[in-house]
């Protein structure tokens, strides 16, 4: 074998051996006392260890190992809402506290507050006071004695996506401490349709993650008033028919389970409350009594909020506390100490309620309401079914197309056989190198490599063919078979491949791996078609002295 | 040397004039279709719930499991239901459920979404009346229930009084691996389903005691959903909108690449070609109303990958040929070109056509309309390359020769012609 011939065979196989390591490896030569023993080397070629590193190495995609994809969006309204509600309650007071008086706040949309004042000759001074206040996102006009304040586009663009990427945050810590396997979080969709995605591989009943990101815990402690009350009619008797504006009335509805307490009593309490749930340093689930079922929630406050309750509980000794959880009062403990920095919220929770809360406790609120635009869940046994049958519909495929090679082309076409399997081997090989994960649709891609690979074989063996029958010798015909066949190759590999990358941009999950199979496929088959191809076409001729006169083609 | 095809000696471009009828009729009777049937939209598009269901035995009949279905409010004159069969095996347990978009309650934008997946659970309750009543009412339906419920129960009944022996800590863990056993035994060694829970006993790992004492509180249901899914309103609208203006902007990939290989008007032939495939492939669709999903596009936009390829293969030949022999009209160079490359159209075509076609075959209900839309995309994208693309680049290059012909002052200085002109002009002199 010629030298040149030699080294492109070493690097073939070279390549062949990386890409089957990556897909088999890794291999461990020694046992367990460290030491290089046959026996260590044998046990990495064992087909269960084989399998096992290949279904590692090779990750599937949702649609082929079960699990729920989820896209949701979030409200972001509700955090300009929030802000413009904010804002408006800042602007009364700074006008009530600089003496301007005015008829009428209001905010008639999102981002947008107008002030109608008595006196016109105060505009220009309220003007400044508010729009000093508000910071520089919003903008200040007047009409007449309306003054109009609204928030500027890229203000309003930059709360949006705050709170997105806020929500993005607190799901993601929600769904690492449900436990599940390789999550993805991303964005998704266009940039103003503010949505997110959730992959969740395993997970076939999604209930339990959707209630948990949509879970809003809103945690108040705030003084009792008076209480409880059969009904809230009571209730507001017994502040005198009308609620002060500093108090309220709440419900309450203790030890769920125990039939002899009455379902619903209310209280009144105060408005402010004395910590909340921003106020929070931890929470976590416990059983209320050793070994039992019913669970309780712990929490411990920050620093900052310790102090405030301590200061709170040591006024109050003897008063209840009101414990509220989703303004519903979960329970109404009488203080009997000056607390620190630890409380409880008791509310006869299973052991997966409790969990739950705690975790949205401890996650913080969400900034705006998330709402569900799409969820697919797949259930393990069918994505069993789907790889029985794209496995099947793959090895049909390439078992029909050896079949005709090998008949068509005779000992050529153990020639792009032998090039397809290789195909294989580095198409699987570089998704693997990518992080690429199989799909069903990427199945299919992998079945279409499988003809579309072939293509190039076929215009180089028709190529080889032509110049045979117009007499060339078939050393030469293979060189110019090769050589015109080539530009043909390269324009339609990458046709495709810029076809392929328009599938990337637009699919998610499935299609993408779709894309990214059929990709890796037609570079794999560059390579395969081009050079390994043609090695084994110069190794042929070669044995032969050189110089044949027939071609088995 | 075994050949299908002598290079033979065929004049394409006289039949331009029947190809130009064959595509028309093809176009008029997709686009027909498309204006009057419409097409059947997939739930990625439409919106709306697609469950699969399957069953341990025969699935009840369509009209008893419409009747169940509106028993849980929902309209049985809007479902889709659909049996289907295993491509291997070819048992016939499973139906597809399709429920189109709710219209009630899309008001003010998010109370659909809030409730997206109301459908689904009707689906759910409605299956449950299919399990005998004295089950349903005492038991857990062991086909229905999710690892950590199975592990719930377990721990609430504690069958193997393991709270009380080594501590509630320690239980959750033990009843924890029973339940991942017994839930991945139904899943992956039964395919989802357990026909019986004597089968338990097959699992390994678990103490009989427990699969002894399971039938007290567990029963075998009839059916279990074993995928769901749920497309809200403003996806599908998204999605409409963004596979038609990926399959543009490919388009306006391949014309740019092509004309930049060839010459421009390569790439516009090339693309009116493609074109015309995605549309009569559409119109196909339409025509016996065959879903289309989110893989049937991306089979659509693979197709305007592909399809491309034969044209190529032949617009580079003609390339070459152009170099080769000056002398010749470009018509018999087009004609010679196509004739030069046809066993290899045929070949790769053919080939390609078989993949698919086990795809088609034995890739199950979720690849068939992606399989589909390649079967037919393959056909008509081999035919196209001949019928439309080299005519339409023929017709442009004859035409622009006649026009310098006739008009030699507006022709460029030589100095200034690039060599794509040149060429143009050495076979418009002859």
């Amino acid at each position: 074998m010629s030298r040149k011939l030699r080294n492109r065979f070493l690097l073939i196989g070279g390549v062949t051996l990386i890409a089957l390591y990556l897909l088999f490896g890794p291999f461990q030569f020694r046992d367990a006392s460290g030491r290089i023993t046959a026996q260590a080397i044998a046990a990495n070629f064992t087909p269960s260890r084989l399998k096992k590193n290949l279904s590692e190495n090779i990750k599937l995609g949702l649609d082929l190992r079960g699990g729920s994809h989820l896209i949701l969006q979030v409200q972001t309204d509700d955090a300009v809402r929030s802000i413009t509600a904010g804002n408006l309650e800042k602007a009364r007071s700074i006008l009530q506290q600089a003496g301007i008086k005015f008829t009428n706040i209001t905010s008639p949309a999102l981002g947008r507050i107008e002030v109608d004042l008595e006196d016109s000759a105060q505009i220009e001074d309220a003007k400044a006071r508010i729009t000093l206040d508000f910071g520089p996102g919003w903008t200040a006009r007047n009409e007449g004695k309306r003054l109009i304040f609204e928030m500027k586009d890229e203000e309003m663009r930059d709360v949006r996506e705050r709170a997105t990427e806020q929500a993005m945050r607190i799901i993601e810590q929600r769904i690492n401490a449900f436990g599940v396997a390789e999550p993805t979080i991303a964005r998704h969709g266009p940039a103003t349709g503010y949505q997110i995605l959730l992959q969740l591989p395993g997970v076939d009943d999604p209930e339990r993650v959707k209630n948990l990101i949509r879970a809003e815990s809103r945690l108040e402690l705030k003084l009792v008033h008076s209480g409880p009350y059969p009904s809230e009619e009571a209730a507001r008797q017994a502040v005198g028919g009308t609620v002060p504006p500093d108090k309220e009335i709440l419900p309450a509805r203790e030890r769920r389970r125990d039939p002899a307490a009455p379902p619903v009593q209310y209280y009144v309490v105060e408005k402010t409350p004395v910590i909340t749930g921003d106020d929070l340093r931890n929470a976590q689930a416990v059983p209320s009594q050793a070994g039992g079922t019913v669970y309780e929630i712990l929490f411990s406050l920050r620093p900052s909020g310790a102090e405030r309750f301590y200061t709170a509980t040591s006024a109050n000794i003897g008063k209840n506390l009101a414990i509220i959880l989703n303004n519903e009062i979960k329970s109404a403990p009488v203080i009997r100490d000056a607390i620190r920095d630890e409380g409880r919220i008791e509310g006869d929770f299973t052991k997966e309620e409790a969990e739950d809360l705690a975790l949205t406790l401890r996650s913080g609120a969400l900034p705006a309401r998330v709402t569900y635009l799409e969820e697919r869940t797949v259930g393990p046994s069918l994505g069993a079914d789907s790889i029985r049958q794209g496995f099947a519909a793959s090895i049909a495929g390439l078992a029909a197309i050896t079949i005709f090679m090998l008949f068509y082309y005779r000992l050529s076409g153990v020639n792009a056989v032998i090039g397809l399997v290789l195909n294989l081997i580095l198409l699987l090989a570089a998704m693997k190198i990518v992080g690429a994960v199989l799909t069903l649709p990427g199945i299919a891609g992998v079945a279409l490599t499988i003809g579309m690979a072939v293509d190039a074989n076929v215009l180089i063996f028709e190529r080889i063919r032509e110049e045979l029958r117009n007499g060339k010798v078939p050393a030469s015909a293979v060189a110019l078979g090769f050589e015109r066949a080539f530009t043909t190759i390269f324009d339609t590999n990458l046709t495709t491949i810029i076809a392929a990358l328009f599938l990337f941009v637009f699919g998610t999950g499935p299609i993408r791996g779709f894309a990214v199979t059929l990709t890796a496929g037609l570079i794999a088959n560059f390579f395969t078609a081009i050079f390994v191809s043609r090695a084994i076409f110069s190794w042929v001729l070669e044995r032969q002295g050189g110089r044949p006169e027939a071609l088995s083609i | 040397m075994y050949e299908l095809i002598k290079t033979p000696n065929i004049d394409w471009i006289r039949l331009k004039r029947k190809f130009i009828l064959v595509s028309l009729a093809l176009l008029v009777l997709g686009g027909v279709s498309a204006f009057t049937r419409g097409f059947n939209l997939g739930i990625d598009f439409a919106g709306g719930t697609l469950v699969n269901v399957k069953f341990k035995d025969t699935p009840p009949p369509e009209d008893r499991l419409r009747e169940a279905l509106g028993k849980q409010g929902i309209d049985p004159g809007k479902v889709i239901i659909q049996p289907i069969s295993d491509p291997i095996s070819g048992i016939k347990n499973e139906v597809l459920i399709r429920l189109p978009q709710r219209e009630a309650g899309q008001k003010a934008g998010s109370s659909v979404e809030s409730d997206l997946d109301v459908e689904k659970r009707a689906i759910l309750a409605a299956l449950n009346t299919f399990n005998p009543p004295s089950e349903v009412a005492t038991k857990v339906d062991l086909n229905t229930i999710s690892r950590d419920r199975l592990r719930e129960v377990f721990l609430t009944e504690d069958p193997l009084g393991l709270i009380s022996a080594s501590g509630r800590a320690a239980a959750e863990l033990e009843y924890g691996r029973y339940a991942d056993a017994i839930i991945r035994y139904r899943d992956q060694d039964q395919g989802g389903l357990l026909r019986d829970l004597a089968d338990l006993r097959a699992v390994s790992g678990v103490p009989t005691a427990l699969i002894q004492w399971m039938p007290q509180r567990f029963f075998a249901g009839n059916a279990a959903m074993i995928s769901a899914e749920i497309v809200g309103p403003q996806i599908g609208q998204e999605l409409r909108q963004r596979a038609i203006s990926v399959t543009l902007a490919s388009l306006v990939g391949m014309l740019i690449y092509i004309a930049f290989r060839f010459e421009w008007i390569y790439g516009v032939a090339a693309v009116i070609a493609i074109f015309h495939d995605v549309l009569v492939t559409l119109g196909i669709f339409s025509l016996v109303q065959k879903e289309i999903s989110l893989n049937v596009v991306a089979a659509l936009l693979t197709l305007v990958g592909y399809s491309v390829n034969d044209t190529i293969v032949i617009f580079d030949r003609v390339r070459e040929n152009l170099r080769l022999r000056r002398r010749e009209g470009l018509t018999k160079i087009v004609n010679d070109s196509i004739n030069q490359t046809l066993s290899r159209t045929i070949l790769t075509s053919g080939l390609t056509l078989l993949a698919v076609l086990s795809l088609y075959l034995f890739g199950g209900e979720v690849l068939s309309g992606f399989s589909l839309a390649l079967l037919v995309g393959i056909i008509v994208g081999t035919y196209s390359t001949i019928a439309i693309a080299s005519p339409i680049m023929l017709w442009w290059q004859t035409w622009q020769s006649q026009r310098q012909a006739r008009r030699p002052v507006v022709r460029p200085k030589p100095a200034e012609a690039t060599p794509s002109q040149k060429e143009r002009r050495a076979t418009a002199s002859r």
